[in-house]
């Protein structure tokens, strides 16, 4: 009965609890889903996206371990596996990863630099005092790329005496020898343009010593031998080549600059990726002879 | 396998656990130290840029209508009528180009878009939303009008408008 006020309680209660129902029915699906995305999110292992990146699994197992490598583009250049004694610090000295990390790290620090450096004359010079005063950390980053040139230019020197003392030279290894001697001077080179760009006392009279050599070469150099007689003038010999101009000025610094960050990096940079891939094809590091545990020696066939 | 060795075997394995977290943490920091350092390098303590505060001379050396002569050396339009003096910051507001005033038809003409504005900068033609800003006027102690374009007065169609804020005008 409509007046009843039992049957409204219960009314009411049915009304209530078949809302209960309802509502949970609606939500049920939405705490599946959830509880299905918590698992997947756990097994993030699983998922499809961390299979399209990673492409192999993370087992201890050697085909793991060969893959890890092999499919990987900064490591593939690596062999999967080496000789033992190829990590043999007391041979190698590390001094040619220890190279290439160096120059790593001055690309880096030489990109953060860039953003704080005008090539002009009118300007290189307070750029650096504004690099090492009012920018956070300049002067650390300045002092990175300092070290780690001074710290580069030791480090292949070394690596030429390991290679030298090891004998690392000789057959097949020649050409890849060649390709060292060529980034050994690549190297010096990236130093000379890069103490310019500051434009301070130290680089301009640098630059005034090295190109007054340059004018001096036989053949290219207009107070060279035979230089005159093949029309080299102030205005047209190699150092004005080197210089953009008789004298050194705004346009000998443009060249440095452009010289120190782009031709000779790119240069460098191909002549590495020959020269690592010539270290590969030679047969890895070259070692001693390599020592064979009484372990991992065959056992002889009885006859 | 005896439980002491076991025990032992336990406690070894935990702190190995151990130095692994505490290395990693290390590494992480340090990493996470160096990335907060680089975004801090983009941002120099001083720059040397145009100063955005100015004096332009006296209210009397500005007749009626629209003056040109700082647009320009300072970016900007000083209007006189009848009963104000104000600044007109010369910057389109549609996308920020410099207007001309065409006297011949007496209103600002953008030339990027088109937006054209009446001869007290506000829009009735073209893509920008809003009259162009008012710069904060001031006079100093000598009688000199002193300009600041860093503080500018904006009058949108839906907030309330701001040119009639005491700063964005000189009575003359």
């Amino acid at each position: 009965m409509p007046d009843d006020p039992i049957s409204e309680e219960s009314k009411k209660r049915g009304k209530i609890s078949s809302v209960i129902v309802r509502i949970k029915n609606g939500i049920w699906p939405f705490i599946e889903k959830g509880k299905e995305d918590l698992k997947a999110a756990q097994n993030y292992k699983k998922t499809q996206v961390w299979k399209s990146v990673f492409r192999h699994k993370l087992d201890d197992t050697p085909r793991t371990r060969s893959l890890a490598v092999l499919t990987n583009v900064f490591l593939h250049l690596h062999p999967a596996k080496i000789n033992r004694d190829s990590v043999r610090f007391n041979f190698t000295w590390g001094m040619g990863g220890i190279s290439f990390y160096l120059f790593f790290v001055l690309t880096i620090t030489g990109i953060f630099l860039m953003f704080y450096y005008h090539p002009t004359k009118g300007q290189a010079f307070a750029d650096i005092m504004y690099l090492e005063n009012d920018v956070p950390f300049g002067g650390l980053l300045r002092n990175m790329h300092r070290w780690a040139a001074h710290a580069m230019i030791l480090t292949v020197w070394l690596h030429m005496l390991r290679v030298f003392l090891t004998g690392s030279y000789k057959t097949p290894r020649e050409f890849n020898w060649t390709i060292g001697v060529i980034l050994l001077v690549l190297t010096m080179l990236l130093s000379f343009t890069g103490y310019l760009l500051p434009d301070d006392q130290l680089g301009f009279w640098a630059v005034t010593v090295g190109t007054s050599m340059a004018r001096a070469t036989p053949l290219l150099g207009h107070e060279g031998p035979f230089g005159p007689e093949l029309g080299m003038t102030a205005f047209n010999d190699v150092r004005f080549a080197l210089l953009g101009g008789s004298i050194v000025d705004a346009n000998a610094l443009l060249r440095a600059y452009i010289w120190h960050c782009i031709a000779i990096p790119l240069i460098l940079s191909a002549l590495l990726a020959v020269h690592f891939w010539r270290v590969r094809k030679d047969g890895s590091i070259s070692g001693p002879s390599p020592v064979v545990l009484e372990s991992e020696m065959k056992k002889k066939y009885k006859v | 396998m005896p439980k002491k060795i076991v025990k032992e075997k336990n406690k070894a394995e935990k702190w190995k656990i151990r130095r692994r977290n505490f290395t990693y943490a290390c590494v992480f920091s340090f990493l996470g130290a160096n990335l907060l350092m680089t975004l801090r390098f983009f941002f120099p303590r001083t720059l040397f840029e145009p100063k955005t505060s100015f004096t332009i001379g006296s209210p009397g050396d500005f007749g009626f209508g629209i003056d040109t002569r700082f647009q320009q050396k300072y970016r900007i339009w000083v209007v006189r009528n009848a009963s104000r003096l104000f600044v007109i910051y010369a910057r389109c507001t549609h996308l920020g180009c410099t207007p001309d005033w065409v006297q011949s038809e007496n209103k600002f003409k953008c030339p990027c878009h088109g937006s054209g504005y009446d001869n007290e900068g506000v829009n009735f033609e073209g893509p920008a939303p809003r009259p162009m800003d008012r710069a904060k006027l001031s006079l100093n102690p000598q009688g000199q009008i002193v300009v600041d374009v860093s503080q500018l007065y904006q009058c949108s169609p839906g907030a309330p408008c701001n040119f009639d804020n005491s700063e964005a005008y000189l009575t003359v």
